[in-house]
């Protein structure tokens, strides 16, 4: 059970795939501008992450060593079809706001990454829980940064606005440059609290 | 004619792939630390993203649209681009084993570079026919390549910059590149397509 937490969590905090790996860079700044995107797409992200652990892990002993990286590509690309029908289904508005971005899950590099590094080597569950913590600390990265470039550059938070009309909201955080400020200052920051707690 | 001048002029300095519509992020942070790699990873872009885009369309348009196989499109796309990279990396080695040198190592990173797929993706939901897509692709790609140049050469010269501790490394390179982006921003509205 232990272990099983451990796998869990370190995706969350110890090796958070954006403020520690920096992986999955692409979405992570593009689709921010709104919190509302931002949790979408980490979901969608963690969902597709935790059905091709699952799904890989299980096939561990199938897969011929060789050609294993364009199988994982199949298994994680179908996954990402089924979850581009479903949001274009379901839930249309969040489908056209996050665009190209939902078919590019498949090139996301924490996806193959954990394949490659975790599911391909270990037991179902685990990677199970493996992905869903990976999952989750990307999910959970996304919701900060487009937490603070909603409230900064529209003056709201999931649609609500925040300040009366008086408020005059900063371009600079709903342009795509301000995706890359801010994403830098939230790494310097991190780097700031891992080390004054010392999580290693 | 005018349509595809556009073309170029939007798609390397208003669209920026890199710093306008955050495609090829990790390639752009991961390589761009010396000008020689950020050269290599470059041309190789520009390679793949005109020859994946060509076959990628080609498919679409004659195999995936008339069976009704749009479902496919994402499963076919990636695949078809993993195989062309590997196939380009054999086929280089062979005819060519001096570009060979220069481009092989940065050749397997192409496949998870979602600039590559993007384009091709991109290329068949904006409608552009077989010529359009091509000049869209090359350009997306030089633009891709300056991006990746300009950041290596700042990159080369942060390296002696005093920077103060948790800032160091990603974080400084972040910033930078939002700083580029705003400048970038200026091309803004200067033509749309």
């Amino acid at each position: 059970m232990n272990l099983y937490l451990q796998d869990f969590s370190k995706g969350i905090l110890k090796e958070n795939p954006i403020f520690r790996q920096l992986l999955g860079c692409c979405p992570t700044l593009a689709v921010t501008t709104l919190a509302v995107n931002g949790l979408g797409m980490g979901l969608a992200a963690t969902a597709v992450l935790v059905c091709s652990n699952v799904v890989i892990s299980s096939l561990r002993r199938f897969i011929p060593e060789r050609i294993r990286i364009p199988c994982y590509i199949v298994v994680i690309a179908t996954f990402v079809t089924v979850i581009d029908m479903l949001l274009k289904a379901f839930q249309p508005g969040l489908y056209n706001a996050l665009g190209v971005f939902v078919p590019l899950i498949v090139v996301n590099c924490i996806i193959l990454g954990r394949a490659e590094a975790f599911a391909g080597k270990r037991p179902v569950i685990r990677s199970l829980f493996d992905g869903l913590g990976m999952g989750l600390g990307f999910t959970l990265a996304l919701l900060i940064i487009s937490t603070i470039r909603e409230i900064a550059g529209q003056g709201s938070f999931f649609g609500i606005q925040l300040f009366g009309a008086a408020f005059e909201p900063m371009q600079l955080f709903a342009a795509p440059s301000g995706a890359f400020i801010v994403m830098g200052l939230l790494l310097a920051l991190t780097n700031i609290i891992y080390k004054r707690f010392s999580i290693e | 004619m005018e349509k595809i001048l556009s073309m170029v002029f939007i798609f390397i300095f208003v669209e920026n792939f890199v710093l306008q519509r955050f495609f090829g992020i990790c390639p752009f942070l991961g390589v761009s630390r010396k000008m020689e790699t950020a050269t290599g990873m470059g041309m190789a872009v520009i390679f793949v993203m005109a020859i994946a885009t060509l076959v990628t369309w080609l498919v679409q348009i004659y195999i995936l649209d008339p069976f009704g196989l749009q479902y496919l499109q994402v499963v076919t796309f990636i695949l078809i681009i993993a195989g062309l990279v590997q196939m380009v990396e054999t086929v280089l080695r062979k005819i060519s084993p001096t570009l060979y040198q220069g481009l092989g190592i940065f050749l397997p990173l192409i496949t998870t570079n979602c600039a590559v797929l993007a384009v091709a993706l991109l290329a068949v939901r904006q409608g552009f026919n077989l010529v359009e897509s091509l000049v869209f692709a090359i350009a997306a790609a030089v633009g891709f390549t300056m991006a990746l140049l300009i950041m290596a050469g700042i990159r080369e010269r942060l390296e002696l910059a005093d920077t103060p501790g948790p800032m160091r490394g990603s974080a400084i390179t972040l910033i930078t590149a939002g700083i580029l982006s705003l400048a970038f921003m200026g091309f803004k509205g200067m033509l749309t397509l």
